[in-house]
């Protein structure tokens, strides 16, 4: 195999495509074409690196420089100083806004140091339209000796013993689900894997697709031969077109290897994989819901039980699993389940990707160990509160989640203390607020998203999160009474307790979360009339303040 | 192509597919570093010349733990193409007036034996970059 002297990772994830990486890749290959450096110099266009907003991102291998902000036109800069005469270009480096200094190396950076990547160890090092360079990861490795050395039961078992557990929201040990499918006894079963991803402002599954399909694409087939499906679709929502082109490229190229299909590693397991396209509402990654409109019926949950292992697509055992539920198997199959539970806190194993947003130096997406504690993320990966404003809350869980306070910022976090302080794990969304928001009205805006994506079929919900939604618009226009904040509690729990499906079970929270925390807000609203963060309107008739930039 | 059938073939692909990607590991701790000065004045003293013997040699021996990289100036343009060797744990080593031949003797007896090529030396210290 040749051997190149540099390697230039260019991220051709979505957030960077938006910002022409392709004419980066294009600039840099005629660039090096015209210099005679192409035989000397691999392009690489790999997933995304977690670091979006700094984008698009170049890596070059073997310096480990990292370049951020890159432009098409900065590319022939690049080759002249960097690749032809070894000088790097310091303009395009990072700058830690902490230490006002310029990082050149990505394992340097303080964003990445504190992180664990298994989810996401291939987004952003490998070519994910390369079965090759997947395969140089040990990809299928793990599949291979499923099939060949180990029984249905002994991969179970070892999926159990690792004490991963789902990361699409609900959080059941993975190993169980995969047992309870592989019990009931029929004919036909099914794998499905959950990318429907509606959570606003997650984006790991995607950015998993993107980066690294084969390695949901060979979980997915060795959940297959654990509890004996043959068939496995990946419910996609149809905004996610690159996540889309990349896995029909990887199954394209999975099949041609043999590793989908009839017989594969000459063993009679066959197994072959479709996507299934999901037109973007939230209630669709409910799995009852999504079972449905896979079946081509609505969108709608059905009551559980039956649950999916039992009677799920077209009443056969179903096991519905997360996207980054399925990219950490592979690994654990490799590593060994003792590896993968020494990771984490005694009641959740492994790592947790989070989409780190809101008013942080560095947002992106960031893998890290169960257990960290928030502060370690907001201030360490994430470098802290913009322009040195005072912390005010995370918000965690997306439209199901709560806000938590500061007094809470040193919780190790994993799925129980989160639930603890009044929040949940969810699917990994993690929003910082300042002193700049008002509670009131970031309670508004989810119950505003749940109100929108509500599907409508029971009452608690549809006409619930409507009138939480209407209590709380009236308070921001400085209408609010007392007895709406009674209201609030007293309907929030009637919502939780009354409604079908986890969408309905779980939209008060942040409305319960931020009563619980931020009651004084609230009642300056009601009481006085006021909005202490000048974020709400407090019916006047001026717009409020002008909101600076950033 | 026919399917994969075995693990064999299998970890054949793997081995294939890896040899392209080692270059990305490079630069943990155990790995032995090269740093070509390639700045004009030893582009123009045959810099890239010495830089892409180096490769191939690295190549043709299918030495796993060196990575070769290229640095700016290092302040000696008389003694152009400069050569610095980074072995984990000595002080590193830089190497003046490396044409081919003195750049596949650099992996000859330093790399792969650990003999210093004295007569070249430029200088060593840990306090050098
Ligand atoms: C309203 C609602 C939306 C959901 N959206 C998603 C989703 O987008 N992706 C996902 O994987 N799970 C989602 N879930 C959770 C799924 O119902 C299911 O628990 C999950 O896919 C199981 O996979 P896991 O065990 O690997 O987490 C959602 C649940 C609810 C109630
Ligand atoms: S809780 Fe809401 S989303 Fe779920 S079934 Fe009822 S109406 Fe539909
Ligand atoms: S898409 Fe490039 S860093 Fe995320």
């Amino acid at each position: 195999m040749k051997q190149y002297r540099l390697h230039m990772l260019v991220c051709a994830g979505t957030a960077c495509e938006s910002q022409e990486s392709k004419d980066i890749i294009k600039n840099l290959e005629a660039e090096l074409k015209e210099k005679g450096y192409e035989k000397e110099v691999q392009v690489v266009k790999t997933g995304c690196f977690g670091f979006c907003e700094k984008g698009p991102i170049i890596k070059v291998h073997p310096d480990h420089v990292f370049y951020v902000e890159v432009k098409p036109k900065d590319v022939k800069e690049i080759v002249e100083e960097h690749v032809i005469k070894g000088r790097v270009v310091e303009r395009l480096l990072y700058e830690e806004p902490a230490l006002e200094k310029k990082i050149t190396e990505q394992e340097k950076m303080s964003f990445y140091k504190k992180q664990l990547r298994l989810a996401l160890r291939n987004c952003g090092f490998i070519n994910p339209e390369d079965i090759k360079e997947y395969i140089a990861e040990d990809g299928y490795l793990a599949l291979g000796r499923a099939i060949k050395e180990m029984t249905p039961e002994e991969v179970i078992e070892t999926i159990k013993e690792s004490g991963l557990r789902g990361r699409g929201g609900g959080g059941f040990p993975t190993g169980y689900k995969w047992e309870l499918t592989y019990r009931n006894k029929n004919d036909l079963k099914f794998i499905i894997c959950n990318a429907d991803e509606g959570d606003p402002g997650a984006f790991m599954d995607r950015s998993i697709l993107e980066g690294d399909p084969h390695s949901v694409l060979e979980a997915m087939a060795i959940a297959g031969y654990a509890i004996g499906a043959e068939k496995g679709y990946i419910y996609i929502r149809a905004e996610y077109p690159l996540a889309i082109h990349r896995l029909n490229i990887a199954i394209e190229q999975a099949r041609e290897y043999g590793l989908l299909g009839e017989n594969i590693f000459d063993s009679d397991f066959n197994f072959d994989i479709e996507l299934k396209y999901g037109a973007g509402a939230f209630v669709c990654g409910e799995e009852t819901a999504l079972l449905n409109s896979v079946e081509g019926g609505r969108g709608e949950p059905n009551a559980k039980p039956p649950f999916p292992a039992e009677s799920g697509l077209w009443d056969k055992p179903t096991c519905v699993n997360n996207v980054e539920t399925f990219a950490n198997i592979p690994q654990i199959l490799l590593k060994g389940p003792k590896w993968f539970n020494s990771i984490g806190t005694e009641n959740s194993k492994g790592t947790k990707v989070f989409a780190l947003a809101g008013k942080v130096n560095n947002v992106g997406l960031v893998e890290v160990p169960m257990g960290i504690s928030l502060r370690e993320i907001i201030y360490d990966i994430g470098g802290g509160i913009r322009d040195n404003k005072k912390f005010k809350a995370v918000q965690t869980g997306g439209p199901s989640g709560g806000c938590i306070p500061e007094k809470y910022l040193d919780t190790h976090i994993d799925y129980q203390t989160l639930q603890e302080v009044g929040s949940m794990m969810g699917s990994g969304g993690m929003i910082v607020m300042d002193e700049d928001d008002c509670m009131v009205n970031i309670s508004k805006f989810y119950i505003e998203f749940t109100e929108d994506e509500s599907c409508g079929k029971c009452t608690p919900c549809r006409i619930g999160n409507k009138r939480l939604s209407e209590i709380l618009t009236r308070i921001t226009y400085g209408k609010g009474t007392e007895e709406d904040l009674e209201n609030l509690k007293d309907l929030g729990e009637m919502v939780k307790d009354g409604s079908l499906c986890g969408l309905g079970q779980s939209s008060p929270n942040p409305i319960l979360s931020t009563l619980r925390f931020f009651e004084d807000e609230y009642k300056e609203h009601v009481l006085n009339k006021n909005c202490p963060s000048g974020v709400c309107n407090m019916g006047k008739k001026k717009k409020p303040a002008a909101k600076k930039k950033q | 192509m026919a399917g994969i059938k075995s693990l064999e073939e299998l970890q054949k692909i793997r081995a294939k597919a890896q040899q392209g990607m080692d270059l990305r590991k490079a630069g943990d701790e155990e790995y032995i570093k090269l740093m070509v000065g390639m700045a004009t004045c030893g582009i123009a003293a045959g810099a890239r010349d010495t830089f892409n013997t180096l490769l191939e040699e690295i190549e043709k021996r299918n030495i796993k733990n060196v990575y070769l990289v290229q640095v700016g100036c290092m302040g000696y343009c008389h003694d152009e193409p400069t050569v610095q060797v980074n072995k984990p744990g000595e002080p590193p080593v830089l190497y003046g007036n490396i044409n081919k031949e003195k750049a596949i003797e650099i992996i000859d007896k330093h790399v792969e034996k650990g003999e210093l090529l004295q007569d070249l030396i430029i200088s060593k210290s840990f306090d050098r970059a």
